[in-house]
């Protein structure tokens, strides 16, 4: 499985180079650069912070105060990141104070979404291969993409947060527990629940013995 | 080790955090237990398809900016204290 602190430099369209150049830009106060940053990164941006903050209105505001903290942080930038990755760190922490500010409800309990094992330790259900073995096949299905989006949307917010940030976001592990505040341990443990939650709830209807 | 140790270590076991004694013993169960080799598949399986999913999302997402959020954004920048 692929792991590491590579992963949030995917490619967003404003790297290499081009990087140190409108930084030099962005520091001598063009506008025309500052827009150039704004429109490359916004679409990535806002697509994580609708992911974290599940509000349209929300995930806006959050990538607003982003590039408005990162503006005012432009000159303390080193350059040892991608300004894309620079910024998406900036509005990973924007959601995340937003969602620490929500009224807080109770939050449901993940052990209904995991799986059940006999008193032997046995798995209740036996597992079974899927329908298809390739991810590119099963996501080819729109009702297969939207099968998982709802699965991660189901699980309770603190495991929620955790497989978004190292999973998707792929933050490292260090990183995701200063961010939520919480120990390296609790970050595995709940990265680990929530992937079995996710593939409990994936197995209901991937299962190759579900017609 | 049980299947329910096996689901229990997994992640652990995958990121090479095992001590020797429980990894040996993971690995032996592993080698016996056609169900939890079937498990530790579909693990894997529905981590890349959460991966993948939320990715395409990203580069679906690459020719949306709002305009009105990102005039927002560059008016805010503007303001005093931005």
């Amino acid at each position: 499985m692929r792991r590491g602190g590579g992963g949030a430099e995917r490619p967003t369209g404003l790297e290499g180079p081009d990087d140190a150049a409108l930084l030099e830009r962005l520091r001598r106060g063009d506008d025309a650069a500052y827009e150039i940053l704004v429109r490359v990164n916004t679409p990535r941006l806002l697509a994580v912070t609708r992911r974290l903050l599940r509000s349209e209105e929300d995930a806006r505001d959050a990538v607003q105060e982003a590039f408005v903290s990162a503006f005012r942080s432009l000159d303390r930038f080193q350059g040892d990141s991608r300004l894309s990755t620079w910024l998406h760190r900036i509005a990973v922490n924007a959601a995340l104070m937003r969602l620490r500010s929500r009224k807080r409800k109770p939050e449901d309990s993940i052990e209904e979404l995991m799986p059940r094992f006999l008193e032997d330790g046995h798995h209740a259900r036996t597992p079974v291969p899927w329908k298809e073995r390739e991810a590119d096949a099963l996501l080819a299905r729109q009702e297969v993409r939207d099968q998982v989006r709802e699965a991660i949307d189901r699980l309770p917010e603190s495991y929620r947060n955790v497989l978004l940030l190292r999973d998707i976001e792929e933050l490292e592990t260090a990183e995701v527990a200063e961010i939520l505040a919480v120990s390296t341990g609790a970050v595995k443990t709940r990265l680990h629940r929530a992937r079995v939650a996710l593939r409990n709830q994936l197995d209901a209807f991937l299962r190759e013995d579900v017609p | 080790m049980t299947c329910r140790e096996m689901v229990e270590f997994l992640m652990a076991w995958l990121d090479g955090e095992l001590p020797e004694d429980q990894r040996a013993a993971f690995e032996q169960h592993l080698a016996l237990c056609p169900p939890c080799e079937v498990y530790l598949e579909t693990y894997k399986e529905a981590v890349r398809l959460g991966r993948k999913v939320c990715h395409d999302e990203d580069r679906d997402a690459v020719a949306e900016a709002p305009d009105e959020l990102v005039q927002a954004i560059l008016a805010a920048r503007g303001r005093p204290g931005a």
